[in-house]
């Protein structure tokens, strides 16, 4: 009898997983009280790929006479739970994002001031570009977008749906057909051929790069700086940067009720000396003077940023709003070619 | 322990005991009361033990559970109505509710099966086994996840490649719900009282029909209860797919994927939609098991 009644106790516990998919998935993290005495703490809410740099210009920041005594309190996520968090009270001064949309988010909230992308760099503290990496030696052969329809290219590439970050390479790959003098319905028509060609579209970035490593694929559509990253980290792959590729630009903002120090941060981050991080880590400056030294796991670690000829932007599609609600919402362009290349599989 | 069906039923009674003795209450004799009650009535004990009970009960789930229909119902039929009209999304669910209806129905007789053998046979190694049956519930699932794209996938040792397939998700559903019917036939295996096998083979019933109308019928409520938790594990996996299963929309992708894809793009009303639809679609499996549980069990 009594097991009846645990069973029934067990059985709503399971159903509590299905519900709480949806209530906490913004209520993680906790901020901690600061810590008493002199200083100030700021918290920095960002995501994942950039902490090191983060941390790098942590430290050289506390050496200026500004960010000296600044304690940090920092939480890493996937950028839009972490922006999610920050809507549903996690605590943050100084917010890190890898979409303009995460930052977004926080204004409509009333949490970041509407003019917070009029400075120079637009809000952007970092920025990158859609790469395509391939196996060791590139024994493919692949130069180009072109070359990723050709039969036994097996693609993966993070899930355009559930990860934000992930539809920076789905725009790559639709853009640089109109960038080189295609037309629209010629690049869904390669986008379609392209997905003929997907054979995993993992959770995240790095998810994607465990896949590809791990053999589910011979090309991995990435970023600049998580390639760079990667190979700093000892994996051993090649990069191809295309002739046309999208710009990847990630967004940084300070919160209205943040402390003072807070914005002293950002301009730092913006300031040579703080993009010099950046760069180390694999990520293009986005101050013009930063200078760039040797960038360990570039392809050329002298000349590491190589620009090329088309490089377009977000706004060149429309910015964010109008490239969501085209391609990525339901009953947009790549759920619709999901469909028709799903179906066939 | 107590929240069960029976709890539910008696909630409109809970408050009218205290409240009586609270208004007609004072120092007067009313030494009838104890004895008087019916045996649906609580005793001032049981009664604040109820309360606490339905109290912890509802802050845990029945807010939680309600916030949600009430996020779905953000959006009114037509929020559903495009949930579930998402071919998308039917396709997810289709996956999902099939895999776990089969990994259930798998899971019914091995896990019954290693019941069976962990109560009745002795061997060596099986307090190791033990341990060993509840490590799904331990590992994270992605680190799951890990494993099984390890020893199944494109460099896995046994040279199948079942990562980014179908096989990857019932594979992944498999191993997070092996324990529950292992767990909860044992304990009631243990309780069985091995006489009763044995005066049903002296009155001439075979192994076959001793297991059918004698250990089956006993057996059958951990069984169908152990069924309802494993199908309601693998509906709601997410964790150890994240890597094995691709995501590909129409082939692999779970329902769990669905949601996570709608809240990132911030519709919240469409992913709590979804939700509630799993909901409800566990629910009819946990009533259709109980009923049938009955059945069984009445059969005896």
């Amino acid at each position: 009898m009594s097991l009846r009644k645990l069973v029934g106790v067990r059985t709503v516990a399971a159903l509590i997983a299905v519900a709480t998919t949806i209530l906490l998935t913004g209520c993680v993290g906790g901020a901690a009280t600061a810590p008493g005495g002199a200083g100030t703490t700021l918290h920095l809410v960002g995501y994942a790929v950039p902490k090191e740099a983060n941390n790098a210009i942590q430290e050289k920041f506390a050496e200026t006479p500004e960010g000296k005594d600044v304690t940090w309190e920092e939480s890493y996520g996937p950028s839009g739970d972490q922006s999610r968090a920050v809507v549903n009270g996690l605590k943050a001064d100084y917010v890190n994002f890898s979409l303009e949309g995460d930052v977004t988010r926080l204004v409509k909230a009333g949490l970041v001031d509407e003019t917070w992308n009029s400075g120079p760099t637009n809000g952007i503290v970092s920025d990158s570009t859609v790469v395509i990496v391939v196996q060791k030696g590139n024994p493919l052969g692949i130069k180009d977008w072109s070359d990723l329809t050709k039969p036994g290219v097996k693609i993966v590439t993070p899930n355009p749906a559930s990860s934000g970050s992930a539809r920076w390479n789905i725009l790559a790959a639709y853009q640089q057909v109109i960038a080189n003098g295609g037309t629209e319905a010629d690049a869904k028509a390669y986008l379609t051929k392209f997905f003929n060609h997907v054979a995993a579209l993992p959770g995240s970035g790095r998810d994607a790069t465990n896949a590809f490593l791990n053999g589910s694929a011979n090309v991995l559509i990435s970023y600049e700086n998580e390639a760079i990253l990667a190979r700093q980290s000892g994996e051993d792959f090649d990069y191809i940067l295309p002739d046309a590729t999208l710009k990847i630009e990630n967004p940084g903002a300070v919160l209205k009720n943040a402390n003072p120090k807070a914005k002293t941060y950002l301009d730092f981050v913006l300031s040579p000396t703080g993009q010099e991080e950046f760069v180390e880590k694999g990520f293009r400056p986005v101050v013009a003077n930063t200078p760039l030294g040797e960038v360990s796991g570039a392809n050329n670690p002298a000349k590491p940023f190589p620009v090329p000829p088309k490089l377009f932007t977000i706004s060149d599609l429309g910015g964010w709003d109008a490239v969501n609600a085209k391609f990525f919402d339901e009953g947009g362009l790549v759920p619709e070619i999901q469909k028709a290349t799903g179906r066939s599989q | 322990m107590t929240p069960g069906a029976g709890t539910v039923d008696a909630q409109p009674l809970a408050p009218a005991p205290p409240a009586g003795a609270a208004t007609t209450g004072g120092p007067g004799k009313r030494h009838r009361l104890p004895r008087a009650r019916s045996a649906t009535a609580l005793t001032p004990v049981s009664g604040l033990g109820l309360g606490i009970a339905l109290t912890w009960f509802s802050l845990l789930v029945l807010i939680p559970l309600t916030a949600v229909l009430i996020q779905a119902s953000a959006g009114g039929w037509s929020a559903y109505w495009d949930a579930l009209t998402s071919s998308q999304t039917l396709a997810a669910l289709k996956l999902t509710v099939g895999q776990a209806v089969l990994v259930t129905a798998i899971n019914v007789v091995m896990g019954t099966a290693i019941a069976w053998v962990l109560v009745r046979d002795q061997f060596p190694g099986k307090q190791l086994l033990e341990v060993v049956i509840d490590i799904p519930f331990a590992l994270p699932t992605i680190v799951a996840g890990l494993v099984l794209l390890s020893l199944y996938g494109p460099s896995g040792p046994l040279g199948v490649n079942w990562a980014n397939t179908r096989v990857a998700v019932f594979l992944a559903f498999l191993f997070v719900t092996l324990p529950f019917i292992v767990r909860s036939v044992q304990p009631v295996l243990l309780e069985l009282e091995q006489e009763v096998e044995e005066a049903a083979a002296s009155l001439g019933a075979s192994r076959f029909t001793t297991f059918r109308l004698v250990i089956l019928p006993s057996l059958a409520p951990a069984i169908t209860s152990g069924a309802a938790l494993s199908f309601c594990r693998a509906i709601s996996e997410y964790g150890s797919l994240v890597l094995l299963s691709g995501n590909l929309p129409y082939s692999t992708e779970v329902a769990s994927v669905r949601i996570m894809s709608s809240v990132e793009g911030d519709h919240l009303t469409a992913a709590a939609a979804l939700a509630s639809i799993l909901l409800v679609v566990a629910l009819i499996v946990i009533i259709t098991l109980d009923v049938v549980s009955r059945r069984v069990a009445r059969y005896a």
